[in-house]
């Protein structure tokens, strides 16, 4: 499959958007990891945006980036949202609301617990009726992400926003899956080059047990090592780079990626 | 699209285990709806429970992924030869060229809430040997199947609450398009558990009594726990006793989280689309296997939806007061349900529906009858205006 990326949204501790990240992945500039401050989204509706939590905010943030980038309107393209554990922070109350004897649930944290709680707020935002999807695949769910969406892009013949995003839980839940950090990445695929094309990705799957690149930055290879989403950093450095590159996203759960990076 | 056969097809819900229990009760118009003994809860509210669930256990080898959902998975792969079915495509097509997208809305989410009863007082700390990847993480799933069945291509769980199942129809049609595999593993399970009992009470949407979908006295769902898998496979289209996958059609409401728009306009899109993508139009459709989770609203939008697209003729229902609203996997068991249909000519009738709704429009199916059916167009709905149709049908 091959597909053409015409925007990319980035959100991370030291990564606040691709302007500013673009020339530290490309390694011309030092990686300072800040802690990432989510700024209020505009795209939300007042009472949306009382309701969103964090991990809604970081996947509309991201979203919202790379599809202004391409000069896009948001509410035009299908998504493809992907995250190993969702909004973590809704799920603990919840089950820390279910270990007391009332158990009552408040009605709003429930419905934001699905795991497709972004793509539907994403779609009230835009008020888009296109197709979206959330899939999870563990430590891998990045790369599911990437492999479903190029799958559509090709086979659908039309240009879709993925967006990956991962949080920290709270304890005790990350004791037991420690995600270090926030980080959400969005990129803009296209069938075909478009006057924005900032690269092109020719990508193959089932390629079990390839060693995924690390990052050269030992910080940056914290984060990936971290964050499930993060393990797009290595394929958004060599965007940023503008070089050619062979990426190998590794094979937690079944699904595995070969890309071929080729500057736009 | 190009039409995928359902070449095995394997199903458990609380009418039964297996093909043959399912048509049975399908036939017999019996229900699995009782009044809800779930653990410890204390809702008046009936549940489509698979009491099994309790004694059964993973072989030894599979203890990590230890369950509710990954037992009823379990059970559902014992059913009907499938397991054997996919292993032998396997050895066919070679591991990894077959995938793996199942449907999940709550995972294994039950092991988490008893570890969170057994935090230690002192610490905080959950109990040891609770595995969270192989069992509350939502791809734990997917993870389990592709182990049970040594499945190595794209593997997946999707998760788009209770149109889950359906859309890795869609997903699968894709992958298979694009070449990344030749055939896949379709599917889902949801079991029952606090979160999503208690959370639907949150929202007063669970019913009393049993659910009563398109009734003028209905008053919310009924949850349900169920599995089904299917092997999609591009087989030649001239195999006049196989169904298949016609087309898939998917939307967003862009309206509420947890209610429909109205009208139903993202639903009669969903159709629109699933029609499109079959090359059919409203008439060539037999039976409507509706949503029809018996909320007041939920019904309202979706006849809306169908007698704006279909007006009156074909026979519509919802099978949710057989199985109840069994969530992350309803669309895949109601394909699989729209698929017997199909086999057998026999139109689902509709089990604790008495008093159809005046105001609703159309051919609502209150008892099963014998009918020949070609084509089905079946509904799935869910939380964030989510919304996927199928069509399944025989070749011609």
């Amino acid at each position: 499959m091959r597909v053409y990326v015409e925007g990319v949204g980035i959100a991370g501790p030291g990564l606040d958007g691709w302007p500013a990240a673009r020339p530290v992945l490309a390694g011309l500039a030092p990686y300072e990891p800040a802690p990432f401050v989510p700024r209020p989204i505009a795209l939300l509706p007042p009472a949306e945006r009382r309701r969103a939590g964090a991990a809604i905010r970081l996947a509309i943030a991201v979203g919202s980036e790379a599809l202004a980038q391409a000069g896009r309107d948001p509410a035009t393209t299908a998504m493809v949202f992907t995250s190993s554990s969702g909004d973590g922070e809704t799920v603990h109350e919840i089950l820390c609301v279910l270990a007391t004897e009332t158990r009552e649930v408040s009605p709003t944290r429930f419905h934001n617990s699905v795991h497709n709680a972004p793509a539907g707020y994403w779609a009230v935002a835009t008020g888009s009726c296109e197709p979206s999807t959330s899939l999870c695949a563990f430590d891998a769910s990045f790369s599911a992400g990437l492999l479903d969406a190029a799958a559509q892009a090709t086979v659908d013949d039309r240009p879709i926003t993925l967006v990956a995003y991962d949080l920290p839980y709270p304890e005790p839940l990350h004791q037991v899956r420690p995600i270090e950090d926030l980080f959400a990445v969005a990129l803009v695929l296209t069938p075909q080059p478009t006057a924005r094309t900032c690269a092109a990705l020719t990508i193959t799957a089932g390629q079990s047990g390839v060693a995924a690149a690390p990052m050269r930055d030992a910080g940056l290879e914290r984060l990936r090592i971290g964050n499930p989403a993060a393990r797009a950093l290595p394929l958004l450095a060599a965007i940023a780079a503008g070089r050619s590159a062979t990426i190998c996203l590794e094979a937690a759960a079944g699904t595995a990626a070969k890309i071929l990076v080729e500057p736009g | 699209m190009q039409p995928l056969a359902l070449s095995h097809m394997c199903i458990v819900s609380s009418v039964g285990f297996g093909q043959d229990a399912t048509v049975s009760a399908l036939e017999s118009g019996r229900s699995g709806l009782r009044p809800c003994r779930f653990e410890s809860i204390d809702l008046p509210t009936w549940t489509g429970e698979i009491e099994a669930l309790d004694n059964i256990r993973l072989p030894a080898a599979y203890a990590p992924f230890e369950c509710r959902n990954n037992r009823l998975a379990e059970i559902a792969l014992a059913q009907d030869g499938f397991a054997d079915a996919v292993r032998a495509a396997v050895e066919r097509y070679g591991a990894d060229r077959i995938g793996l997208f199942l449907g999940t809305s709550t995972s294994g989410i039950a092991q988490t809430e008893h570890a969170f009863r057994a935090r230690d007082k002192l610490t905080g700390n959950l109990p040891d040997g609770f595995h969270y990847e192989q069992t509350h993480n939502t791809g734990s799933l997917a993870a389990f199947m592709r182990a049970r069945l040594g499945i190595m291509g794209p593997a997946f769980v999707v998760s788009c609450a209770c149109a889950s199942s359906a859309k890795a129809f869609g997903n699968a049609s894709r992958m298979i398009a694009s070449g990344l595999c030749d055939a896949a593993v379709v599917g889902g399970a949801d079991s029952l558990c606090l979160t999503t009992l208690y959370g639907f009470h949150s929202l007063n949407l669970n019913s009393p009594g049993p659910c009563r979908p398109f009734d003028a006295h209905r008053d919310g769902i009924s949850i349900g726990e169920a599995a089904g898998f299917v092997l999609l496979e591009r087989t030649p289209r001239d195999d006049a006793d196989r169904v298949y996958l016609l087309g898939v059609g998917e939307s967003n409401d862009a309206h509420h989280m947890s209610s429909p728009h109205p009208e139903g306009a993202g639903a009669r899109l969903a159709m629109e689309r699933a029609l499109g993508s079959a090359g059919l139009r409203p008439r060539d459709i037999d039976y409507i296997n509706l949503h029809g989770t018996a909320t007041r609203v939920g019904d309202v939008a979706e006849d809306n939806a169908v007698f704006g697209l279909f007006g009156e003729a074909p026979a519509r229902g919802s099978t949710k007061g057989h199985t109840g609203h069994t969530l992350g996997a309803a669309g895949v068991i109601e394909a699989i349900i729209s698929a017997l249909a199909i086999r057998d000519g026999l139109l689902p009738g509709s089990p604790h529906t008495e008093t159809i709704d005046p105001a609703f429009r159309g051919r609502y199916q209150v008892a099963s009858e014998r009918a020949k059916i070609d084509r089905v167009l079946s509904n799935s709905f869910g939380f964030g205006g989510s919304n996927c149709s199928l069509v399944l049908g025989r070749a011609h």
